[in-house]
């Protein structure tokens, strides 16, 4: 909503400045956003006589002029032959921006003499094409400006609550109730009927009108507007049409009260007033066809539709310097229909913002007698007696605001007196009891229902800044995260100290790359754009894009990770943290070779994640992952305890397709993902789960094992098979695995380096000898044999 | 017999010649190897007359024993010579360069949300969440927005089925639906999480961030909510001397409604936080409508409290001086590098929020 100090003042007696009135809108909750400043070159244009010429010296055709600009006197050198002394001209400053050519003046001698700045010509100030001779004034002041003042325009935020304030006589009441001057007095407005012209105005049922208020004016001269409504109507950002759309625009922003215009020439029989039929057509004033669908406001004559009720006008019946003869309508309509529909049609006007955030119902009389009032002054006419159709429906709202509340809600008191002052400037009713206010509520708040609207209409008026501060206790009833906004906060720092970055990417992504990560996905229905279509089925999608960006920009090792929602079709939800691995563990440097990531680099990753995560790889349990974007030969699923129990991990792979669609070359990329959700808390903390330390202290032995075995048997079954076959068998690793010469086609040899860990006695070589072969039967049990040397 | 005189004399000369791990091993062979000449000497003890024997013995003993002493320190200092020059041979260029450190980046964003848990930790309240997929009660209706309500116009809400039903949540609000569905008064929550709307330029990305404060109680008026959001500003831009204003505003869902603005001048071009003659919108707040209250059940009667809910990508921007948002979602390691915190800093109250 835009103000100028002007018009604030045909409501508002005040002798506030602005800078003032600035900061009081602001504290009372109707921000100034911003201040148009008005256009300051245009200052430098000042009215200046000549008070006399002399010949240039080195130019025949220049003079040299002595000028009096009011508070200086200066010498200006001009070529114009109509320059004479006593004559009043325009003077542009060095500095000053001539609005015809765009150029800067700057302080120049011209053929050796110095000019300070230029007398202008009526072309060279763009206010007409006169170019020959400087421009000559009558009848004003020397010194002056010689282009009006514009005003400095307030651009104001009005919440969507404050309907009242999209009128500057909105504005001006709650600055009077801020104590920043004196509301004006409603005019009365006496209008004299001088025609009997009246129209017939039919609403129907369903029609989305409550109201329909009209008045002819016969024998109108449409004109353009005086200076004085053109400057108000500019100031509001808008462009002045003619003098009879001017008006009905000032009344809207005057009084917030809309009004429409019809040409009354161009109405075939009565207005009715009903609900749209599906898809009928109309073209509105903005020069638009729109198809309005089924149980929309229209307003009609017997033939013709005329407009939407409340949002916009339509050209059939539009005004123009020709008309002669108009209808002016005021009215009141459904806001919500008026939502919709404009919604569902994109159409914005003024009328429409208005409408659906609340009209006072009871201002169509008032905005009738003062629309019409101004249009004969301007266009002169015969104006007709109101005629209003309908009930407003309009109640009249109660409220009772006990001074106790206020005091209990906000934490400090306030008195009667000034709670009454306040709200009765605000425009309420206001019966006094012994322990509340009975208040009636104005016709123009929609926004106040219940005694909490009281409060805030009393706060903002005294003012936040009365609140008294209350030192925040530190009492904490709960634990400030639970266990998996834990597991949340904890991941994000174990996979950056693994070295990953962190990314944070939309939730949603294209679903050409999304189908790959999941059969069906949750789609949006008004993606932002279409490869922002659905919700993401998983953290890779994203990742991958992003890495293929990165990539794009020629980095080429990449260690990236998100913890985020991954979406199902079903609309359920589930956080998932996931990393992803590109191109080289190591480049090569002067001590090392280059070496790339690999999937071990994926799983050891995410054990020691999991570890951070505080579980221990041995309640781990893999199993071949059953996830189809990752290599099938590549890729596992992690389970805590057993293969039945929580799946919390899976790494591999990416699927080569995938990559190879999403056009990432030359480059696997590996990837790892946490199960947060799956997580389930521990019944007892880990502190307390914790075993004791046993250290034996006895000698530790390790011996080395080669076996050979199937191809297809895997080391975790080798390994847990030996490792059940005795308890002083305390950690088995692999140190070795081949395949090719020297063994057979469909074997592989696995070498072990298994530790035995004695409890209560140093082991004997017998002893040894016997776990020995305690390890080469559980390897044989699963097929294989010890390796010869 | 020995002249023991000559001899001490003798070896005493023979040793000054040492010089090297060889020469000395020549004076132990000479003087003390099997076949050395004390060795001899003392194999021939016993023809010596008794009466001198033990002088001579004694003699003969030091001698001994002074030799070995010597050839010890010799034998010492030629270790530590061989030592010393092998080390020499040992030297590396030291300005080599290490390895690349691969160092990780934790994403600004999750290190404010930590800042920011830190900060309301300290004063009482618990974390809590909500998804990302809401339903339009939860939204909207139940925060005291009904339908064609234009503060829903204002939302430019991501629907997921035609009935508009089910949306991505447009803001944190619907936490504290959810959160007093689910228990009853006293309720201390603050939700961080992510937020969605259909809005795309260059201050606005269609997913950002928000954090939402909760608190119900009987007795939480206004005044607790200006002592809360001043003790969070404060301490958020680690500045005590924070200047800011309440101004009224509008929420649907809170009554009386406010802003909070801070202070700042604009220094090179840059934002500086604290002081200074402009105003910074930061948060939105409240007291939670009656309307709200009645909503899930609450008797507004009895219970009464604060709401207040924020941008965290924008005070993230304003904290550590970035500025452009729309890069905070595209995933640019370039980005992440500069301005990414480690994985080892994170914000406590006792260490401080930041490094």
């Amino acid at each position: 909503m835009k103000l100028t100090i002007s018009w604030l003042k045909k409501h508002l007696r005040t002798k506030a400045s602005s800078k003032v009135i600035e900061k009081a809108l602001t504290n009372i909750g109707l921000e100034v956003e911003q201040i148009i400043k008005l256009d300051e070159n245009l200052q430098l244009f000042k009215i200046a006589k000549i008070l006399k010429t002399e010949k240039h010296p080195n130019a025949d055709k220049l003079k040299i002029c002595e000028i009096d600009i009011g508070n200086k006197k200066l010498k200006v050198v001009c070529g114009a032959e109509n320059a004479r002394s006593g004559l009043t001209t325009v003077y542009a400053q060095p500095g000053a921006i001539i609005p015809k050519n765009k150029m800067k003046l700057v302080v120049a001698k011209i053929r050796g003499v110095e000019s300070n700045g230029m007398l202008c010509s009526a072309s060279e100030l763009g206010v007409s094409d006169e170019s020959a001779g400087i421009i000559e004034i009558l009848n004003k002041k020397i010194g002056q400006n010689f282009f009006n003042k514009s005003e400095s325009v307030f651009d104001l935020s009005i919440t969507p609550n404050r309907s009242d304030c999209l009128g500057i006589r909105g504005i001006a009441r709650d600055l009077s109730a801020y104590g920043l001057g004196t509301l004006s007095l409603e005019k009365k407005i006496l209008v004299k009927e001088q025609s009997r012209k009246k129209i017939k105005v039919d609403i129907k049922k369903n029609s989305g009108c409550y109201s329909f208020g009209t008045i002819v004016i016969e024998n109108v001269k449409n004109c353009e507007s005086p200076g004085w409504l053109k400057k108000d109507i500019e100031s509001l950002g808008l462009k002045s049409i003619s003098a009879i759309v001017d008006v009905t625009n000032y009344i809207m922003f005057d009084l917030n009260r809309p009004m429409h215009a019809y040409d009354a020439d161009k109405i075939e029989g009565n207005i009715i007033v009903r609900e749209s039929e599906n898809n009928e057509c109309f073209e509105a004033l903005d020069d638009k066809k729109y198809n309005v669908f089924s149980s929309s406001c229209l307003i009609t004559d017997n033939k013709k539709i005329l407009g939407l009720g409340g949002i916009i006008g339509g050209k059939s019946s539009a005004i123009s310097f020709k008309t002669k003869n108009i209808i002016l309508e005021a009215a009141a309509f459904d806001p919500v229909k008026i939502a919709k529909v404009s919604k569902h049609l994109g159409i914005v006007t003024d009328a429409k913002y208005r409408f659906e955030r609340g009209v006072d119902p009871n201002s169509i009389t008032i905005g009738l007698k003062n629309a019409a009032k101004l249009i004969q002054e301007i266009c002169g006419g015969k104006i007709s007696k109101i005629n209003i159709h309908g009930n407003n429906k309009y109640k009249k709202k109660r409220v009772k605001f006990y001074l106790d509340y206020f005091k209990k809600l906000i934490g400090f008191s306030i008195n009667a007196k000034d709670c009454k002052n306040i709200l009765e400037k605000l425009g309420f009713k206001i019966k006094v009891s012994k322990k509340f206010l009975d208040l009636e509520v104005p016709s123009w708040r929609p926004d106040i229902n219940q005694e909490a609207d009281i409060v805030e209409e009393i706060l903002r008026i005294k003012g936040l800044d009365k609140i008294e501060s209350i030192k925040p206790e530190t009492f904490k009833a709960k634990p400030t995260l639970n266990f998996h906004q834990k597991l949340f906060h904890m991941v994000q720092r174990s996979f950056a100290s693994r070295g990953f970055f962190e990314t944070i990417s939309w939730s949603f992504t294209n679903s050409k790359y999304n189908e790959y990560y999941g059969d069906q996905a949750a789609k949006i229905s008004n993606p932002i754009s279409s490869d922002l279509d659905v919700l993401r089925s998983s953290n890779f999608v994203n990742l991958i894009i992003q890495a293929k960006s990165n990539l794009d920009r020629s980095h080429f090792n990449l260690q990236m990770f998100e913890v985020g929602p991954i979406f199902n079709s079903d609309l359920s939800q589930e956080i998932i943290a996931s990393g992803i691995l590109v191109g080289k563990k190591i480049n090569s440097t002067w001590t090392e070779s280059d070496r790339d990531f690999n999937i071990f680099d994926a799983k050891e990753n995410l054990n020691y994640i999991l570890t951070d995560l505080g579980l221990s790889p041995n309640e781990l349990v893999i199993e071949k992952s059953d996830k189809n974007y990752y290599h099938p030969g590549q890729s596992g699923d992690i389970f805590l305890g057993d293969k039945k129990g929580p799946k919390i991990g899976s790494f591999g792979t990416i699927h080569p397709i995938i990559l190879q669609k999403m056009d990432i070359q030359n480059t696997n990329i590996y990837g790892l993902e946490v199960y947060l959700d799956n997580f389930v808390e521990p019944k007892k903390p880990l502190r307390i789960s914790k075993k004791q330390l046993l250290r034996s202290d006895f000698q530790n032995v390790e011996r080395d094992f080669a076996f050979i075995l199937d191809k297809n048997v895997l080391a975790a079954d080798l390994i847990s098979n030996i490792k059940k076959t005795d308890p002083l068998i305390k950690s088995i690793k692999v140190f070795d695995v081949y395949e090719g010469d020297n063994i057979e086609k469909e074997k592989k040899s696995l070498a072990l380096k298994v530790l035995f860990e004695p409890s209560d006695k140093t082991l004997t070589d017998k002893e040894i000898d016997i776990l020995s072969e305690k390890v080469i039967l559980a390897a044989k049990s699963i097929g294989g044999s010890l390796r010869s040397k | 017999m020995l002249d023991l005189k000559r001899l001490s004399r003798e070896i005493n000369s023979k040793i000054q010649e040492i010089n090297d791990r060889e020469s000395l091993e020549v004076i132990k062979t000479n003087y003390l190897g099997k076949k050395g000449i004390i060795t001899e000497a003392f194999k021939i003890l016993g023809q010596i007359d008794p009466e001198k024997r033990k002088s001579f013995a004694a003699e003969l003993n030091l001698i001994k024993s002074d030799l070995l002493n010597d050839i010890n320190n010799f034998q010492s200092k030629i270790n530590f010579k061989e030592i010393e020059t092998k080390l020499k041979l040992e030297t590396v260029d030291i300005t080599l360069p290490v390895n690349e450190i691969r160092r990780g980046k934790i994403h600004p964003v999750s290190q404010v949300i930590d800042e920011l848990t830190s900060i309301f930790s300290e004063i009482g309240f618990s974390v809590a969440e909500g998804p990302d997929i809401e339903n339009e009660f939860n939204n909207f209706t139940a925060l005291n927005t009904p339908e064609h309500h234009p503060a829903r116009d204002m939302h430019d809400t991501f629907y997921l089925d035609d009935d508009k039903k089910f949306l991505l949540r447009t803001h944190t609000s619907p936490v504290q639906i959810r959160t007093m569905l689910k228990n009853k008064p006293p309720i201390k929550i603050i939700a961080p999480g992510r937020t969605y709307r259909c809005d795309s330029d260059m201050t606005h990305t269609p997913m950002f961030h928000q954090l939402e404060g909760l608190h119900i109680g009987e007795e939480v008026n206004m005044g607790h909510l200006k002592g809360c959001l001043e003790f969070f500003l404060k301490k958020f831009f680690e500045d005590d001397n924070l200047e800011m204003r309440f101004r009224p505003s509008h929420f649907p869902f809170t009554e009386p409604s406010a802003e909070v603005d801070i202070s700042y001048k604009l220094e090179n071009n840059k934002i500086v936080v604290g002081k200074g003659d402009k105003w910074l919108e930061v948060l939105g707040c409240g007291m939670v409508h009656p309307n709200v209250l009645r909503n899930v059940k609450i008797n507004p009667k009895k219970f009464q409290g604060y709401a207040f809910g924020l941008g965290i990508d924008r005070l993230a921007m304003l904290k550590y001086g970035i500025t452009d948002l729309r890069s905070f979602f595209n995933g640019d390691l370039r980005w992440s590098e500069h301005y990414g915190f480690d994985a080892n800093d994170v914000p406590t109250n006792y260490r401080g929020l930041s490094k």
